[in-house]
Parts: structure tokens; C-alpha cells; sequence
């Protein structure tokens, strides 16, 4: 049974949006490129995203941000990722990105970041890289 | 490097990176299990089960709360499909569940079939062990949705709760061999549907045909509407009656020891399997037949049978 380096990713929506469907059809892209996707849902805390990475032991944590709060909401999961111990999980964050801002989240330590527009084989291709 | 001591104190990210190992089938889980094992056997382990959209998730968020109103830790092992096309898996069943996410005494852990038959796998019965070493009153598996044939939960769990709902199948599919003879808790959900009344009818004949079971259990109906919570109160007690019934009448040492025997054969059957399988395909033997079989100078069923004679010398 072939089980080794499967990719677990959790997609997570944090904060007030109400709009998962794009958060959606990446989960079905990444499940047919052969990862394990864990889906949390609307409406998270970062408390719950955190809690939920650790307990499902994932090796990427996927943001889906559409509200304009990208760089807030990944300053802060970025430190509370250090303080509990996992900040070896990779973040990635998609959704409405402003380009100008890819470079201030990679620097907070973003691994990456794939805005709207993004082809799947782009997102897929990009999460791979993260483990080679 | 995990710790035996840190699991075993209830750290939740080294629990869950034993399981992560579990998963992948890693060989520093084994060892870890073994010094584990001396600590498990205090958990009560549920299995739900159910067709898919019968409401198993949803139910188990409201047992989780339930069963944290009287202080109980609970852990969650939630099995969902993987893809035999891809490999790949949509773990969607903690969404139901996901306010208990930030609970200390609550571990939710989503896990992928991996092509295993039933949908359960050794992978789930070792989380189990996990989970009981870590200190969790409470287990609850949640098989794929299923139920048929789902066998595989009757020995995982000491207590099984099959889910179904109303306006399905009639008095002859209640009759059938299945789960159905092995669960001790019928709930029926979705209760405030029509036919909902006709649905406990029809399992309170079959369970009126059914001889009775051989700890003495007389299975229960539960009637729920679990969005509303309705019946999750009495559902919970239920399972917590249950396994009181078999502390007092001592069944459930019997019923444990049942399921560590039933581990230890699943280990044996694996462990052999691999091994041998792995020597299998290193050999010459192996080689030569595969070869011969291309050129169909040899039926694969003769070129089976004389390695496996070859080997099996006894």
C-alpha cells in the first residue's frame, strides 16, 4: 500500500466572508491532485485554524482571504504559529490578493501565495514545490 | 523526536504527529505504540455508522457537547473516502464539528480510508490506542458512510450506533445480515421527516425477531433531529448506559479482550503479508514468473501457486 508523503493541507476560511466556493473547488483541485484535504469551514478563529492544524497533523496550512485582511490575519497566524510549536507547516495564503502585497506576506513568511486568477496546475505545482 | 511521556501526558501536537506517523505507515509508530499499549484499555470506544448524508457528523457534534457536560475528554476519529482515482481525500466531516476545535479536552483527528475495505483500517484501531494512552474518556469512530457491510466497526468499538433515516428501506432490508445484527443503539435521525414513525416500526419488529444478544444488551431506539439537538441528550445517555450495563455485568472485560485479539490477528495477517510479500518480490522467483507470464508462457494462477508452495514449505 503506497501511503508515504501524501500531502495533508488544511483550507481554512478565516474571519467574517461568507464566500467558500473558490476555498471549495481548490479543496476538489488539490483532493484530484492526490492530497488529503481537511475543510473547516466558514467563519474560523485563528484559535481553531491552529488547533485544527495541530490535531490533523497537516504539512500545509491553505488561507483563503477574500476580506482585504491578508496581511493581519497572517501576521498574527504566523506568530501563533511560532508560539505553539508549528511554524514548520507551511502557510499559503489565496483569494483577493493585491499583488503589491505578495511581497510584504512573503517576507512575514508566507510561503506562498496564489491571488485569484491562479490556474489550478499553478496552485498545485506551487504546493508540491513546497516538498521537494 | 517524539516522547512516549509527552503523549502520554495528553500533548496534543505530539499525539497527533504519532498519528500523522501511524498514517504513513512510518516504523518509529510501532515502536511507540508498544510502549503505549501498557497505558490504553480505560477508553470507552463508540462506532457510528450510516449512509453518507444520514447525519453521522452532525450527530457527533452533539454528542461531543453532551458528553463534555459531564466532563468526559472526547476523542474523534473521522474516517472519510479516499479517491480511487486520485489518492487524494476531502476530509469534510470535522466541519460539523468544528466548534469544539479550540476545546482542550476535544481531539478531533480526520482520517482518509486509503483504499482499505470498509473504510476502516489498522491505521484507525492504532489512533484508538492513541487517543486511550493520551487519557480521552471517550472515543468516537465515525466510519465512511456505509453500513451494510460494515462489519470492520464491530471490532473497534464496544459500543456500535447504526444511523439511518426515515422513508428508507422497508421491514426486509431491517432483516438482513449486516451491522444491523451487531449494533446495540438504532438511531433514527432526521426525525422530523414523514415516515419517521414507520421507520422505528419497522426496526422495533426486526429487533422484536432478532434473538438476543449474548451480553444481555437489548438494543435501543433513538429518535434525533440533530441540527436542533433534539434527542442528542438521550442519544448520549443511551451510549453512557450502555457501557455501564457492561461494566456491571463485567461483559465489557470480555468484549475487550475479544477486540485485543482481533488486533492481534489483523497485526499478525499484515505484518506477514508484508514481509513475505516483500521477500516475494525480491526473489528470482519472482522475476522469472513475472517474465514468463508477459510471454504467456505461464498462467498466473501456476506461477501463484508454485512460489507460494515453494515458500511455504510446512
Amino acid at each position: 500500500m503506497e501511503t508515504k508523503n501524501k500531502i495533508r493541507v488544511l483550507i481554512a476560511k478565516p474571519g467574517l466572508d461568507g464566500h467558500d466556493k473558490g476555498a471549495k473547488i481548490v479543496a476538489l483541485a488539490l483532493r484530484d491532485a492526490g492530497m488529503e484535504v481537511i475543510y473547516s469551514g466558514l467563519h474560523q478563529t485563528l484559535d481553531q485554524i491552529i488547533q485544527t492544524a495541530i490535531q490533523e497533523a497537516v504539512d500545509v496550512i491553505g488561507l483563503s482571504i477574500m476580506s482585504g485582511a491578508h496581511l493581519p490575519i497572517s501576521e498574527k497566524l504566523i506568530s501563533m504559529m511560532k508560539e505553539k510549536g508549528i511554524d514548520d507547516i507551511r502557510l499559503t495564503v489565496g483569494g483577493v490578493i493585491p499583488h503589491q502585497d505578495i511581497p510584504g506576506l512573503k517576507k512575514m513568511g508566507v510561503a506562498k501565495v496564489f491571488p485569484g486568477g491562479t490556474s489550478f496546475d499553478d496552485i498545485i505545482s506551487g504546493m508540491n514545490s513546497l516538498f521537494e | 523526536m517524539l516522547k512516549t511521556k509527552d503523549i502520554l501526558s495528553g500533548n496534543k501536537l505530539a499525539g497527533a504527529r504519532l498519528i500523522r506517523f501511524i498514517e504513513d505507515n512510518d516504523p518509529c509508530a510501532f515502536k511507540l505504540l508498544k510502549e503505549l499499549y501498557p497505558y490504553s484499555g480505560n477508553a470507552f470506544i463508540i462506532g457510528i455508522t450510516g449512509p453518507p448524508g444520514a447525519g453521522k457528523s452532525t450527530l457527533i457534534d452533539g454528542l461531543i457537547l453532551e458528553f463534555r457536560k459531564y466532563g468526559k475528554k472526547v476523542a474523534v476519529i473521522a474516517v472519510d473516502p479516499t479517491s480511487p482515482v486520485s489518492g487524494g481525500a476531502i476530509l469534510g466531516d470535522r466541519l460539523r464539528m468544528q466548534r469544539h476545535a479550540a476545546d482542550d479536552g476535544v481531539f478531533i483527528r480526520s482520517m482518509a480510508s486509503r483504499g482499505q475495505a470498509g473504510g476502516l483500517s489498522r491505521a484507525t484501531k492504532d489512533t484508538a490506542l492513541v487517543f486511550d494512552a493520551m487519557g480521552y474518556d471517550i472515543i468516537i469512530i465515525e466510519t465512511v458512510g456505509a453500513g451494510q457491510a460494515e462489519f470492520e466497526i464491530a471490532g473497534l468499538a464496544h459500543s456500535i450506533g447504526v444511523v439511518s433515516i426515515p422513508g428508507t428501506g422497508d421491514g426486509i432490508q431491517a432483516i438482513k445480515a449486516g451491522i444491523l445484527e451487531t449494533c446495540d443503539i438504532f438511531i433514527v435521525n432526521k426525525c422530523d421527516r414523514p415516515d419517521a414513525d414507520a421507520k422505528v416500526l419497522s426496526l422495533k419488529m426486526m429487533l422484536g425477531m432478532r434473538k438476543p444478544d449474548k451480553t444481555g444488551w437489548t438494543p435501543r431506539i433513538v429518535k434525533t433531529i440533530a441540527p436542533d439537538g433534539t434527542g442528542v441528550k438521550e442519544l448520549a445517555d443511551t451510549f453512557l448506559s450502555h457501557f455501564e450495563f457492561m461494566e456491571q455485568n463485567s461483559s465489557i472485560n470480555e468484549k475487550r479482550k475479544e477486540l485485543e485479539l482481533l488486533y492481534f490477528q489483523s497485526l499478525l495477517k499484515d505484518l506477514t503479508l508484508e514481509k513475505i510479500l516483500l521477500f516475494i518480490k525480491e526473489s528470482k522467483d519472482f522475476k522469472a514468473a513475472a517474465g514468463k507470464i508477459k510471454s504467456r508462457r505461464m498462467d498466473p494462477l501456476t506461477a501463484a501457486e508454485k512460489i507460494v508452495n515453494k515458500i511455504c514449505v510446512f
